[in-house]
């Protein structure tokens, strides 16, 4: 158990004391600063304009790819690029069926997943008692976050591709998938459900209604949009990912939309992978690449900010 | 009322058997990597995998030494850790603790944002960017080494650092910090000699996850490395990794062979790395709720 | 021994019989023997922490909610014994309705606030649903306020209308017993005045238990008083004997405002 600590200061509270020091400090003549004071105060300039510089300088970093994706990748965007068949083997044309596979995969996912952990949530966060099934489900969800994609994909490969003989296949990846969110999902559907006040399930509940019925029509409305939120960070994370689906359901030149659930599709990603490096002469695609890198990222950063934005915003919305 | 408590009961235990998927998987998943990987250190045997060529397709027998492949995930692992991790806990740092408000608001989304970046967008971009600029920097053949990839790595996991240790930093109550400010330290001072210590343990959760996405990262290795299966830990030359070597490898390889088993044993490896780290995150993360 | 003995008129509704009640290993009730009688209004009051609150949510077992409390003794509603394995916890909330200190509307219309209970029961068809709700709102005085309004959000009413409505919604269940935990804390004297001229009101109808902390409320709207100190229920009696002529003495202090 925590221990109550002590009221916590604001937020800002470095910042705040700092200059108060200093407005304090100025007009008393004792409590000038020293010769060693000042050293130490130059010196702590420094190491801020050092911190400062870490931060800003790996961003820096982040933002010259992003910025040369997008330089060189939205001139090639047109709606034809996006909304055409491939032909030559991806070297012409648009990207149309890479677009449509990934929108199913990660679709399919998230129907699967979404259910699972949002019931996931509520079993851990309104009716299990602290106790040996909780710690060890808590582990084996912390585990699916850290697993590598790759792994994943191993995984499906094994179960659902040649176990369950789905063979390599849309559906295959959308389970495949569908484990790999799973734990975004219900991390961020228990932070949804924390955040709903005890006084609508205690209210509830002195009115007589069950367990489950003040979930059903007093907690989950609440909670549900800010879950949703929280688990499109999870499908964002996953529409980008190529490992897990590498020998699951990629398939490198398939030039028509998906047709059905037991066949390979193409996605963004693995398309991106192939036009860079199975291509005889890679190099002379560059505008086909930069293009497919253009609408991933644009659908991952986009899926993830709506996300991030959305979640945010019911973190403080409520009024109470 | 009876039918009332019993659909509640059964909601429960639907509740309950949804929860234990996630327990489900993770075993399917120790138990299909395992299935696949075992009959390997029956056959070819444990000391086949601790030869140091992997050559698995050969005329007579391949070999299937992973010592290269682990040196190279090691190579480029460490190399990306030693930029990333003291880059991100500094950049954690001045989040947390001396960031203006609004910048705060703005770099904390931000960094939870980049954690979505594609990989593969990474890896492109190590591939048409650069290794051509490390070519000519180091004037070397060719721009596909272990240094390439560990700075593409390293900008990788930097979001995934920052995000956890400013957490735990941030987590730090202030009446910790008070009693240092009130003996006349400078805000800076305190950050360092106690709140930084006091989150060291989420600091530690921050480096292990933000490792284990390094050593589980494929699409980048696979697309910068040059994919050399050699046993070295010089920076310039290429390297081969573990994922690299499944991502590789898997799609051509024969059901049930013992390059298809060997494939497999490097599954296992990489899971029982990557599951040792998580358990060091979560032992930290837990030791630093407890302390607070 | 402590217990209310004037009251022939009127049967006991619930009789609770040596409770003790701890949070963890922290016993906050000590051998609490109390006659709450039918159809009246009894007033439990004593200073903070000092387990009135705590003794009014065993009275429907909302106490359960917090994890790791344990309770020893028995409260019979209507000679049953409210913690036996047979009972149905929901059934037995439904009988003894509980309105919190802040007993905040839920984020829904006023409609569906009233409406939340009966549905619960299972009533489903609109007219029947219209009539407890305005059945309940006119009972606590609402309903001419918000008759015209009634899908306007509930946190849009004044805090005493807010107050009211909790109210409102816990007698839309039809429970038998009312339980009132501080109902007036966080109100204006004139909205307090409208909520002790209502608890004075349905006491015709229903048992009222009401916890304050305010001893000139307690005197104005109950009949019988309960003075609860550290965790010991001190002195009970009809309200008038226990405020003019108390036989203990920490009581007499309290009232006479020698501590709090």
């Amino acid at each position: 158990m925590s221990e109550p600590t002590e009221p916590v200061a604001p937020k800002d509270f470095s910042a705040r004391s700092r200059s108060r020091a200093d407005a304090v400090a100025a007009p008393i003549a004792g409590l000038r600063r020293s010769r060693p004071a000042a050293v130490a105060a130059r010196r702590e300039a420094g190491l801020r304009w050092l911190l400062r510089g870490a931060t800003y300088g790996m961003l820096a970093v982040i933002g010259w790819i992003l910025l040369d994706i997008f330089g060189k990748g939205l001139p090639v965007i047109t709606w034809q690029f996006l909304t055409d068949l491939p032909r030559a083997s991806g070297a012409a044309g648009g990207i149309l069926p890479a677009i449509a596979g990934t929108c199913c995969l990660v679709a399919g996912a998230f129907a699967l997943a979404l259910p699972l952990g949002v019931a996931s949530a509520i079993y851990l966060n309104e009716y299990a008692a602290p106790g040996r099934f909780v710690a060890w489900t808590r582990l084996a969800i912390s585990t699916l976050a850290g697993l590598p994609p790759i792994v994943f994909g191993l995984f499906g490969l094994g179960l659902f591709v040649l176990f369950l003989q789905f063979g390599a296949s849309l559906l295959s990846g959308c389970l495949t998938l569908a484990c790999m969110m799973l734990p975004t999902i219900i991390v961020g559907s228990e932070e949804a459900l924390r955040s709903v006040p005890a006084f609508l399930r205690h209210g509830s509940l002195a009115l007589g209604a069950t367990p489950w019925q003040t979930i059903r029509y007093n907690v989950l409305p609440y909670a549900l949009p800010h879950m949703v939120a929280g688990a499109l960070l999870g499908v964002a994370r996953a529409a980008g990912e190529t490992a897990p689906i590498l020998f699951t359901a990629a398939a490198f030149y398939i030039p028509r939309l998906p047709q059905s659930i037991l066949e390979q599709v193409m996605s963004l990603p693995y398309h991106l992978f192939a036009l860079t490096t199975q291509y005889p002469e890679a190099a002379r695609i560059r505008s086909m690449q930069y293009g497919t890198a253009v609408v991933l990222l644009t659908l991952v950063l986009g899926l993830s900010l709506v996300g991030i934005v959305l979640r945010n915003h019911f973190r403080k919305k409520l009024r109470w | 009322m009876a039918r009332l408590f019993h659909s509640d009961r059964s909601v429960r235990y639907g509740l309950l058997f949804a929860t234990s998927t996630s327990l489900l998987i993770v075993a399917l998943i120790f138990l299909f990597l395992g299935k696949e990987a075992l009959p390997f250190l029956a056959n070819p045997g444990l000391t086949q995998l601790l030869g140091t060529r992997w050559i698995p397709v050969s005329f007579d027998a391949g070999s299937f030494g992973i010592v290269p492949l682990f040196t190279g995930t090691l190579l480029v692992t460490s190399l990306s850790l030693v930029l990333t991790v003291p880059l991100g806990i500094g950049a954690a740092v001045y989040i947390a603790e001396l960031a203006a408000p609004w910048e705060r608001r703005i770099l904390r989304p931000l960094m939870e944002l980049l954690t979505a970046i594609p990989t593969v967008v990474i890896g492109f971009f190590g591939l048409v960017v650069l290794g051509p600029w490390i070519k000519y920097l180091c004037a070397l053949p060719s721009g596909m080494n272990a240094l390439t990839a560990s700075l593409l790595l390293a900008v990788m996991a930097f979001p995934t650092v920052v995000s956890v240790s400013e957490e735990a930093i941030r987590g730090v109550p202030a009446a910790w910090k008070r009693p240092s400010l009130a003996l006349g330290a400078t805000p800076l001072q305190t950050t360092w000699r106690v709140t930084v210590p006091a989150a060291a343990p989420g600091i530690l959760a921050a480096v292990s996850l933000g490792a284990g996405r390094v050593v589980g990262e494929t699409m980048v290795v696979l697309m910068v490395t040059g994919n050399a299966a050699q046993l070295t830990l010089w920076p310039l030359k290429s390297v081969r990794t573990m994922t690299a070597t499944i991502a590789l490898e898997m799609g051509e390889v024969a059901l049930g062979s013992h390059h298809y088993r060997a494939l497999f044993c490097i599954g296992v490896l990489l899971l029982g790395v990557t599951f040792g780290l998580n358990l060091v995150a979560q032992r930290a993360l837990s030791r630093q709720t407890q302390s607070h | 021994m402590v217990s209310g003995g004037q009251d022939r008129d009127a049967p006991s509704k619930i009789v609770v019989d040596e409770l003790d009640f701890w949070y963890g290993t922290r016993q906050v009730l000590h051998g609490i023997n109390l006659r709450i009688p039918a159809r009246r209004i009894t007033a439990l009051i004593g200073p903070s922490n000092c387990g009135k609150s705590t003794f009014l949510h065993t009275l429907n077992r909302m106490h359960e909610i917090v994890a790791d409390t344990r309770l020893s003794g028995t409260i019979l509603l209507d000679g049953q014994d409210i913690h036996h394995p047979a009972v149905d916890v929901v059934a037995l909330r439904r009988r003894v309705g509980v309105v919190f200190q802040h007993s905040n509307p839920f984020p829904k219309s006023v409609f569906d606030n009233v409406a939340y209970g009966p549905r619960l029961q299972g009533i489903r068809q609109r007219e029947a649903l219209s009539e407890i709700v305005q059945r309940s709102l006119q009972q606590v005085g609402l309903w001419d306020e918000v008759k015209d309004r009634l899908a306007r959000h509930a946190w849009d009413l004044s805090g005493g209308q807010q107050q009211r409505l909790s109210i409102a919604r816990a007698l839309a269940v039809d429970p038998d017993v009312l339980l009132l935990d501080e109902p007036a804390a966080a109100l204006d004297p004139r909205a307090t005045v409208h909520i002790e001229d209502l608890i004075g009101q349905l006491c015709e109808r229903y048992t009222v238990v009401v916890v304050t902390h305010n001893m000139q409320q307690a005197a104005r709207v109950s009949h019988f008083t309960a003075f609860f100190y550290e965790g010991r229920l001190i002195e009970t009696g009809p309200t008038n004997r226990i405020f003019s002529n108390p036989r203990e003495q920490q009581t007499d202090e309290y009232i006479t405002g020698r501590f709090h």
